[in-house]
């Protein structure tokens, strides 16, 4: 039975109700004649505390609330994909069509096209046996994409009795029967699941295969692998965002779900112009058809931001129960963290640290432990990866802040943005002395299989070198660089280029905006090729003057962006030209030795 | 309690405390709705409700709670939210915090009411900002380009020139190649009545007045009416740039002291604290405030925002300019050392950033080399100041040379590029070549931001 109630309390996005004993947690109900969407959160006797996804503006008590029946869910099926949608999966553009240019409120909508006709072609036939997640059949979602239309996860084993013939179908068609006992069943070419119940799997992998990114500063010093977990905290203009939006365009994964939660408009409309635009350098389509937007900007109502990340992890697990690599990025976890922080003090809940509520770090654990690489339910077999990159904003920089340090518990990448690089302008402003990644050896194997086996050592001696300037630093600090010798002076200069040619990325420069893992690995090795042979000359009396002046620096320095990816070939002639250099500059001083 | 066609009056009030009035015996009352209070000697303030539930109101007294009594008063639920009357004829007209005429002259005839809070805008219809703003001001121009429909706040410091700058920019703003004028509205948040003159005075110098609307509320005006004020300025400034399709200019200053409105609300009504005693939901309040701005697809208009706040003791960690930071597409930070230099502007070019300046600048929109040209003064600049911090402690002895380079064009584009004067109003081209002529004296190899081709059309320096 659905409950219905009336309203006794309002105060902004909390509303109270009576007379809602039937009603369950978390279950979605209608608020007021407007029918605005809200969440029970809490029960007290027959009082249903609602948190309220729209503007509860002009809401007052006496106002009628009816329970749904159902807990928040999302619909799962062919044309999620190129959506934009709010925290509670309504298409801000059907929004749009519906209210104008600014949001209205019980604005009522369908998350996809249910008259939208697709092709399907069946992957059973009557007589199999399906059970929860088997794949019933395909149909071309976008040219990127084959959908799988999958059996619910929660479906029992059944026996096909009746399969729907390969033509073009609404995907509210139905497409397969079962039976089991006498109880028949009809699947659809959708179904719906709760957005706070993770999507069950069979087995779970360790990640091994690296998310390429095309980022040098994460490809070669901090690598995330496909199913794994990291963070990214850093101050406001450190570049989180743009960070973000590099991987959003550029990973090697199948799909990616990007959830704008609390952050500024302008930031979703760039990547909704953007997208339709930007080509996918492994297929040659356009970013959109592999994306799906969910969009709770800081000026929507609070509670659907809170909503908003689970909307979206839900999604990409639908995607990866296909077999997909699904690269989940969230902007930014703080704003959902303040939401988590507004409910609960209009809840009057006991406060933790900051205001925060004390089971923070509970469903900060829950949200990280969505991602993961597994073995997807039912049959055929197939295996498909979350991968969930969080931002974090924490306040006034500081990261022992409670967002920060409880996040950096349940990651295992962890990205730290720097205030003072991004103040020199040297971007992304990673930190390469406090990140750290827990991957690295895991997805060497994959490097020295698929790129070069000398990855693994070379990323340790360019860091080596990083290291060693770190503390050099210090030094120079207080005495000055004239009072290092050469050979450390040499240290800071091949830090320097490192710092500039290998760990800044330009994201608005055509080519330096995606770096091949190929391209990647020649430029580390000349950096590193460019000290060996530097400090050879250097003991055999060149000095270093005359090192700084050679020509090839500037090559070097500005490979990234003067060097296609197609023409790294151009990098091993420069290796070449710098070796040449270097014997010069030795035959010059034998000169003037013999002189 | 009795009922008229104008709404509800109430008078069993139930507690007063700072700024709020508690209301008992309520039947009718929606959460945000308008409340006229009238008090014992019979003056009119107007209010809002904040909660609403078992018999209670919770109202907000927008010109404070001074002269209430729990006896006498009385509270009209006036059925509606907080609304605004808005037509053109508000173009050169100067209202108090509230959008109540403030310059001897009647209301204005309405064309439409609209509800102060605003709607938030969809982002699908956004159109993004790609428009240039020529300000005449070299820094911003060149290195924090601002673009139409942005969002740049101005962080300063208590007695740094903002004000002026802030002026300077409503004067001299233009898109170039367009003769339109911007639209000015001016929101004054608990400012000093010297400030708001100036600014007054400004505008009205320049010509700009009459197509500008001024919102004051000064330091001794009370301060919950803050509260209201930026959301009054907004929706103008909506008004005029999506109805009528005009550029407008929305200028709020002192956001600090909406803060602080806001923190005293938070406070009365007990709720938990965030950092620093103000709300967890300041960043939100702040979102509903800065979002205001941009474009929108199908129309001519923009909203740019220009709020300027002062950091509390310069610090700019403080929640205030912290979040603001985390909601605008960049800052321009006012820096104590270059106002003591007595450099104007005093922009420390390092704190600040412009987010959408490289949508703004290129080909096609400004000149090929301007994104470039900026990255690489930003990457001197910050090396020169490096390079002073160092030699501070070793003595120039003990610089190389390329550093010693560095340290002049520190000094160059200290003089040369960053000072102006407060009416200069300088050309892009001008802009552009001041750059060059500083980034000149460095030597070729060092400008490794900037592309082959670009090098050999405008730099100037030795080889």
């Amino acid at each position: 039975m659905e409950a219905k109630g009336k309203i006794v309390w309002v105060s902004g996005p909390a509303v109270k109700a009576d007379g809602m004993s039937s009603v369950k947690m978390y279950e979605t109900v209608e608020v007021g004649s407007t029918k605005l969407i809200g969440e029970v959160i809490r029960l007290a006797g027959d009082i249903a505390f609602i948190q309220v996804y729209e503007s509860t503006s002009g809401l007052r008590p006496g106002e009628p609330v009816r329970g749904t029946g159902q807990p928040l869910s999302v619909l799962l099926g062919p044309g999620v994909i190129g959506k934009i949608y709010d925290g509670i999966q309504r298409p801000l553009d059907e929004i749009a069509q519906k209210s104008g240019s600014f949001i209205g409120r019980g604005v009522a909508t369908t998350p996809v096209d249910m008259k939208k006709k697709y092709k399907f072609s069946p992957a059973v036939k009557v007589g199999d046996e399906i059970v929860g997640g088997s794949v019933l059949g395909f149909v071309e979602e976008t040219p990127l994409l084959t959908h799988s239309i999958l059996a619910p996860p929660d479906h029992p084993r059944g026996k096909i009795i009746d399969a729907a013939k390969e033509n073009t179908y609404e995907i509210g068609q139905v497409v397969a029967t079962t039976e089991n006992n006498g109880n028949r069943l009809e699947l659809k070419m959708f179904h719906k699941w709760p957005v706070r119940k993770p999507r069950p799997y069979a087995e779970r992998f360790d990640p091994s295969v690296p998310l390429i990114t095309g980022q040098r500063i994460i490809d070669t010093y901090f690598p995330i692998a496909k199913g794994g977990t990291g963070a990214i905290p850093g101050g406001f203009g450190t570049g989180k965002t743009v960070t973000l939006h590099q991987i959003a365009k550029w990973a090697d994964s199948k799909v990616v779900v990007y959830i704008g939660c609390g952050e500024r408009g302008n930031e979703m409309t760039e990547v909704l112009v953007e997208f339709p635009h930007l080509i996918d350098p492994r297929s040659g389509r356009p970013l959109m058809e592999r994306t799906v937007l969910v969009a709770n900007t800081s000026n929507m109502p609070v509670a659907a931001r809170e909503a908003s990340i689970y909307t979206g992890v839900t999604i990409a697990e639908y995607y990866r129960d296909m077999g997909f690599d699904v690269v989940l990025v969230a902007d930014s976890t703080s704003r959902w963290a303040e939401a988590l922080r507004e409910m609960s003090g209009r809840l009057e809940e006991m406060p933790a640290e900051e205001g925060y509520p004390s089971y923070l770090a509970s469903r900060l654990a829950e949200f990280y432990e969505r991602a993961g690489r597994v073995r997807a339910l039912g049959s055929p077999e197939r295996s498909g990866s979350v991968t969930i990159v969080g931002a974090v904003s924490p306040s006034g920089a500081d990261f022992t802040e409670p967002v920060t340090t409880h996040t950096i518990r349940f990651i295992k990448t962890f990205w730290a943005l720097d205030t003072r690089l991004a103040y020199s302008r040297h971007y992304p402003s990673i930190n390469w002395m406090q990140s750290y990644s827990g991957y690295l050896e895991d997805v060497s194997k994959w490097w020295k299989q698929n790129v070069n086996a000398e990855w693994y050592g070379l990323r340790a001696e360019s860091y080596n070198i990083l290291q060693r300037e770190d503390t050099l630093k210090e030094i120079v600090r207080l005495l000055g660089p004239e009072a290092l010798p050469d050979e450390e002076k040499l240290v800071l200069e091949v830090a320097r280029m490192i710092k500039i040619g290998i760990l800044q990325q330009n994201s608005f420069d055509k080519v330096d905006t995606y770096c091949s893992p190929q391209k990647q690995l020649k430029q580390v090795r000349l950096m590193v090729q460019f000290y060996k042979n530097s400090q050879k000359a250097l003991r055999d009396g060149v000095s270093l003057v005359d090192i700084r002046a050679m020509p090839i620096i500037t090559s070097l320095l500005k490979a990234k962006f003067e060097v296609t990816d197609e023409e790294v070939s151009k990098l091993d002639t420069m290796e070449q030209e710098m070796n040449d250099q270097f014997s010069k500059l030795g035959q010059r001083e034998e000169v003037k030795v013999l002189v | 309690m009795s009922e008229t066609a104008a709404g509800i009056e109430y008078t069993k009030v139930a507690e007063i405390k700072g700024p709020l009035m508690i209301i008992d015996g309520i039947t009718r009352a929606s959460f945000d709705e308008l409340v006229e209070i009238e008090t014992p000697n019979k003056e009119r303030r107007l209010g809002r409700v904040l909660e609403v539930g078992f018999g209670k109101a919770v109202v907000q007294v927008f010109e404070g709670t001074t002269g209430l009594a729990i006896t006498g008063t009385k509270a009209k639920f006036l059925g509606k939210t907080m609304q605004l009357p808005v037509s053109q004829e508000l173009l050169g007209r100067v209202f108090d915090g509230l959008g109540r005429p403030n310059d001897g002259l009647p209301v204005p005839v309405a064309d439409k009411f609209l509800d102060v809070s605003g709607e938030p805008m969809n982002p699908e219809r956004r159109e993004y900002p790609t428009s240039f703003i020529q300000t005449g001001v070299s820094v911003i121009d060149g290195m924090l380009t601002l673009v139409r429909g942005q969002k740049l706040p101005i962080f300063s410091g208590s007695g740094m020139p903002h004000n002026i700058l802030a002026a300077q920019i409503a004067r001299q703003a233009a898109v170039v190649g367009t003769k339109e004028d911007f639209a000015v509205v001016f929101a004054a948040i608990g400012v000093q009545y010297s400030d708001a003159q100036y600014f007054k005075r400004s505008l009205e110098e320049s010509g700009a007045l009459r197509r500008s609307v001024l919102f004051l509320n000064l330091a001794d005006d009370p301060a919950i009416e803050r509260i209201i004020t930026p959301r009054v300025a907004l929706t103008v400034a909506e008004y005029l740039a999506f109805e009528l399709g005009m550029h407008v200019l929305a200028i709020l200053t002192d956001m600090t002291n909406y803060a602080e409105a806001l923190r005293e609300i938070s406070a009365a009504r007990e709720e938990v604290p965030g950092r620093k005693g103000y709300p967890g939901y300041l960043y939100t309040d702040l979102a509903n405030n800065y979002e205001r701005a941009g474009r929108v697809k199908g129309k001519n208009g923009s909203v740019t925002q220009v709020p300027i706040l002062s950091m509390p003791a310069d610090d700019i960690t403080h929640p205030i300019p912290d979040l603001t930071g985390y909601i605008t597409e960049g800052q321009i930070v006012l820096g104590r050392d270059l106002f003591r230099k007595g450099i104007y502007p005093p922009v420390n070019v390092l704190m600040s950033l412009s987010r959408l300046m490289k949508d703004g600048v290129g080909e096609g929109k400004t000149r090929e080399d301007h994104m470039e040209v900026g990255n690489q003064l930003y990457d001197a600049y910050s090396r020169a100041q490096e390079v002073r911090a160092l030699a501070e402690i070793v003595g120039k002895a003990g610089l190389t040379g390329v550093d010693l380079k560095y340290l002049d064009a520190g000094d160059m584009f200290e003089d040369h590029f960053l000072r102006q004067g407060n009416d200069e109003n300088r050309t892009l081209e001008e802009t552009l070549g001041r750059a060059w002529e500083v980034l000149s004296t460095l030597p070729e190899g060092e400008l490794t931001k900037i592309k082959d081709k670009n090098l050999r059309q405008h730099y100037k320096g030795s080889k």
